[in-house]
């Protein structure tokens, strides 16, 4: 009960944890099952429709229900004390950020076992994703579950913004910003307009097939090519939105096992700020092949290759961090430093992808499948572990086990790599994305055996991390608060965990990396910016939960009103908008609640604070 | 301008070493890294050249990387704070410079391909023009210029340049010959997308859709089937000509003509939008796209052994395809066989 009405930032990071942990496994699993399948050619291991959902579940699973939560821990988790906060601007939001999204994710999962995963590839391009062409509720499962899901994503990127704009301590003016706070707020930035573009697409799609509208029906008059470019304008962006957190991530691991203070910051928040904007100048590169004439190809190209430079100016950044430092090989340091030559391999192809012309080669091909993945898994996952194991002491006041983190690490790092360099060959000799198997003799078979045995490695490595968490979780929370004892930024200068108020007086920050500045002055903490007083505290409540039930059942509700049901009181329910009706009624209910009576949450009091 | 060619022609030497290493790998046939045709050879030209620059950037991000770690490793004992350096304006400058003088050299090209690839030759008398047309999951060719059309197997003359035009009738497709060509999307929006390549050798290239498209997406390949000028005119005699013979069993020919030709079409029948064109289909380089007519080969099988096992259960052969099995359209096992055996029977010439 606790969990289901908490509002405090750093028990929604635990859920979002648990979630993304939750949905990061079923991804994996999915992964398993497709690489097992494409073992060796000629495979009846699946069936081709069953092989086409595992895809569009996996690959929609892992980005939007996979990755995104264990980002949104981490923000969660680290951003208000990193910034000297006491929890983010809108905690009842964040709450309700939280729960959207995890029915939604919930809904979309529930198709595997209500008839029919979705099967047109996690892009959804139409016309195959329209009733025509994919008649199960699938496709319905995934426009209504990402909706939901991402108004989830939408309501947490703007309580970031927010919060980051308005709720940092005395001091901390925007260029003493940690740069992980500065990651965040630039990728709530871009999740603020990249969002409701898919959103706006995934209606769009939803009332294609749902209500009959011909947005991408071409006998209708609609545009199936439409689809693409609003998938792209918003999933280009998307890419950024996972990276620039990894990026965020690295730029705080570094520096504390370099005990130095990052490299060349001001050009690291450019560089962050440009690639956002680059972000969304570049989607037509994902169309390149569509016939978008050689003038709209030559302007994409060029635009893509120009995020190369960024890029190549933070990668040198954190090369020129460690240099002249005291590199401690501790197992965030370890995946820092695997992240740096993965995610450049994953930005050269990135390069390669961006000629056209050469792009006409790669496209749809296992070259881009090993490419984004290498920025995907070699960039954004290497770099959520770096920052898990960096920051779990100070979320759950453990220090995971620095050996089985280095098992973790290398057999992850070499499963990876098998399992994903051969692809760029598989690629360049011919074999397309997507396909459920291959016909033998193209010389296919030894790579995606040796690709298969990589996914198993990484599996392997997987299993060491939950080993990992598991023992962990049993010894005594004993964890010191500064535990890396190099540690440079204000979470570091309270308890692990931290007090559910976290700072007992905001400190004062008198510049970059506060604590390490403070620590060099001679002192232990930080210099506090007020008195010690009450301390505002806002209450748990169960309506965010209640609202995205709410959600979630007018979701089901409204994809299933137009089917026939065997039993009468069924399609009376359905076919009427009944539950629709209800579903929505609970969410609106929730929202009068919340807005007819006031609630001032609660303070806690100096004595208690000091009695501790 | 001219300095980064002459950036561009200092790695000249490592992209011919690199050519030379990439060259061993996949089909002559199939793979992108042994083009054989001009198209191919341009696309192939660019990859090796960013491959170059590519592996430039990461045997120095991979050497500055291993000497920090060995060299700035934290020793036993070492306790003073290293200098907290706020950065370096030069070697900033630096790390922006040289990378955008990277991409310099490879978008100058890459515009310049992008551009040349945008020749479709659709108004080229000497091109031959072919519609192609994507279907869940076969190809269509219609040769416009000559009122004919087949499936699956697509003749070409040998150095011709032939001007494609694309389009589908149902979902997106991708048409994609890796050896003479990158690929093109067809659209289903009515906008037709053309291109064109040419072919200076004889030979059989695989050609493979590259879009998903249903389940059977990946089973949705195709032939280029590269020929002499003389051939090719042959053939195309032959099929404006076909002698469309047939069963010789009146019963049989009575069935294929109600069962088959309701949907396919052979000899001078008009082309139908359903289903392939069977004129010709016994000298075919495979059935169905992906069965190859070639017993030579341990991967292939007689052509009429693979038109009886698509025949006895098409959908085993393409899980998800529209052709109804005729098994259920009322054909027994020996009726089967025998029409098997008629279209096996069925070549040109
Ligand atoms: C220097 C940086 C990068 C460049 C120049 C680049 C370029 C490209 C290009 C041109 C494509 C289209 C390839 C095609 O479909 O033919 C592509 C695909 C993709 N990229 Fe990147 N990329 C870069 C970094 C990233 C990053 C940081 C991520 C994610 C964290 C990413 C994720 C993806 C994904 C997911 C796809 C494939 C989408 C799909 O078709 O399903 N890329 N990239
Ligand atoms: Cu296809």
């Amino acid at each position: 009960m606790d969990w289901i009405t908490t509002v405090d930032h750093k028990k929604i990071a635990i859920l979002y944890l648990w979630a993304g942990g939750l949905f990061f496994g079923i991804g994996g699993l999915e992964a398993i099952l497709i690489r097992i399948q494409l073992i060796k050619p000629m495979n009846t291991f699946l069936d081709a429709q069953t092989f086409n959902e595992l895809i569009t579940m996996h690959g929609t699973t892992m980005i939007f229900l996979g990755v995104m939560p264990v980002i949104f821990a981490l923000m969660n988790a680290v951003i208000p004390l990193q910034i000297g906060a006491r929890d983010v601007a809108f905690p009842f939001l964040n709450s309700l950020g939280f729960w959207t999204f995890l029915f939604g994710g919930l809904l979309l999962n529930l198709s595997w076992v209500m008839g029919g995963a979705p099967d047109a590839g996690w892009t959804a391009y139409t016309p195959l994703s329209s009733t025509g062409y994919s008649p199960s509720h699938g496709v319905d499962f995934y426009t209504i579950g990402l909706q939901i899901a991402g108004l989830g994503t939408l309501i947490g990127g703007i309580n970031f913004l927010a919060t980051i704009i308005t709720m940092r301590a005395p001091g901390m003016s925007f260029m003493r910003m940690p740069m992980f706070a500065w990651a965040t707020f630039i990728t709530s930035a871009i999740i603020l307009f990249a969002f409701p573009a898919v959103t706006v697409g995934l209606v769009l799609l939803t009332f294609d097939r749902i209500l009959d509208a011909n947005f991408f029906n071409v006998a209708g008059g609609g545009n199936p090519v439409l689809w693409q470019h609003i998938f792209w304008i918003f999933g280009h962006p998307e890419v950024y939105i996972l990276i620039l957190p990894a990026f965020g991530i690295i730029s705080e691991v570094i520096p504390t096992f370099s005990r130095k203070r990052l490299f060349g910051y001001s050009s690291m928040v450019f560089a962050t700020i440009l690639i956002a904007f680059l972000g969304f100048m570049v989607w037509a590169h994902h169309m390149f092949t569509t016939g978008l004439g050689p003038v709209a190809n030559a302007l994409f190209s060029v635009s893509t290759m120009l995020i190369a430079v960024p890029t190549g100016i933070k990668i040198f950044n954190w090369l020129f961090t460690m240099w002249g430092g005291q590199v401690r090989f501790t197992t965030p340091n370890l995946f820092a430093a695997g992240f740096i030559p993965t995610f450049t391999m994953g930005g050269v192809t990135g390069v390669m992808l961006a000629s056209a012309p050469a792009d006409f080669q790669f496209h749809d091909t296992y070259f881009v499948v090993a490419h984004f993945h290498y920025v995907i898994v070699g960039g954004l996952v290497l770099g959520l572990f770096a920052g898990l194991h960096y920051w779990w002491p100070k979320m759950f006041g453990r220090m995971l086990s620095e050996s089985l983190g280095k098992w973790t690490f290398w057999t992850f790092i070499i499963g990876f790599h098998l399992t994903f360099f051969v692809q760029h060959f598989l690629g360049l000799m011919g074999m397309q994305r997507r396909v459920f198997t291959y016909l033998p003799n193209q010389q296919f078979d030894t790579l995606n055996l040796v690709s298969t045995v990589g996914a198993f490695l990484m599996g392997v490595g997987m299993i060491i991390f939950l080993v990992n968490v598991f023992l962990t979780s049993r010894r005594p929370a004993d964890a010191p608060d500064d535990p890396w004892e190099d540690g440079r930024t204000l979470e570091w200068t309270i308890p692990s965990p931290p007090p559910e108020y976290n700072f007992k007086q905001t400190p004062l920050v008198r510049g970059l990396d506060a604590f390490w500045k403070e620590k060099m002055a001679g002192h232990k903490a930080m210099t506090p910016a007020e008195p010690v007083g009450p301390i505002h505290m806002p209450s748990a409540t169960i309506l965010p939960f209640l609202m995205s039930v709410g959600i979630f059942i007018a979701g089901l509700g409204f994809m299933f009103s137009r089917d026939e049901f065997s039993s009468g009181i069924m399609s009376f329910l359905f076919n009427n908008y009944i539950v629709t009706a209800l579903g929505l009624l609970i969410t609106f209910g929730s929202m009068l609640m919340r807005s007819l009576f006031d609630d001032h949450g609660w303070h806690i009091e100096p004595e208690e604070l000091e009695g501790r | 301008m001219m300095k980064t060619w002459q950036a561009g022609k200092r790695l000249l030497p490592m992209t011919a070493a690199l050519g030379l290493l990439l060259a061993g790998c996949g089909r002559e046939d199939l793979s992108v890294l042994r083009p054989q045709g001009p198209v191919a050879e341009s696309s192939y030209g660019l990859m090796k050249l960013s491959i170059t620059i590519m592996i430039v950037v990461l045997l120095i991000v991979f050497s500055i990387a291993a000497y920090v770690w060995i060299r700035f490793r934290r020793k036993k004992d070492q306790d003073e704070i290293p200098k907290q350096v706020e950065g370096s304006f030069k070697l900033e400058v630096l790390w922006t410079v040289i990378p955008l003088i990277l991409v310099i050299v490879l978008a100058i090209p890459t515009v310049k391909v992008v551009f040349a690839a945008g020749n479709d030759h659709s108004d080229d008398k000497d091109a031959i023009k072919v519609k192609v047309t994507g279907h869940q999951y076969w190809w269509e060719f219609e040769y416009t210029d000559y009122g004919i059309t087949t499936a699956q197997d697509l003749i070409i003359p040998t150095g011709k340049h032939i001007a494609f035009e694309l389009s589908t009738k149902d979902v997106l497709h991708s048409f994609w010959v890796p050896s003479l060509a990158g690929k093109m999307d067809t659209n289903p929006d009515g906008t037709v997308n053309r291109f064109s390549f040419s072919a200076p050798n004889e030979g059989v290239y695989r050609g493979k859709c590259a879009e998903l498209c249903g389940p059977s997406h990946g089973f949705m390949e195709f032939k280029v089937k590269s020929v002499s000028g003389e051939a090719f005119d042959k053939w195309v005699a032959s099929m404006k000509a076909p002698e469309s013979v047939m069963p010789e069993d009146p019963v049989l020919a009575e069935k294929f003509k109600s069962q088959c030709l309701s949907c396919h079409a052979i000899g001078s029948m008009p082309a139908s939008p359903v289903a392939p064109s069977l004129t010709g289909i016994g000298s075919r380089e495979s059935v169905a796209g992906i069965l190859l007519n070639d017993d030579t080969r341990e991967d292939g099988a007689p052509v009429l052994e693979n038109l009886k096992t698509w025949l006895h259960d098409p959908q085993s052969v393409k899980p998800g395809n529209k052709m109804p099995s005729p098994k259920d359209m009322g054909l027994s096992d020996e009726e089967i066989d025998g029409i098997a055996e008629y279209l096996a029977g069925y070549t040109l010439d």
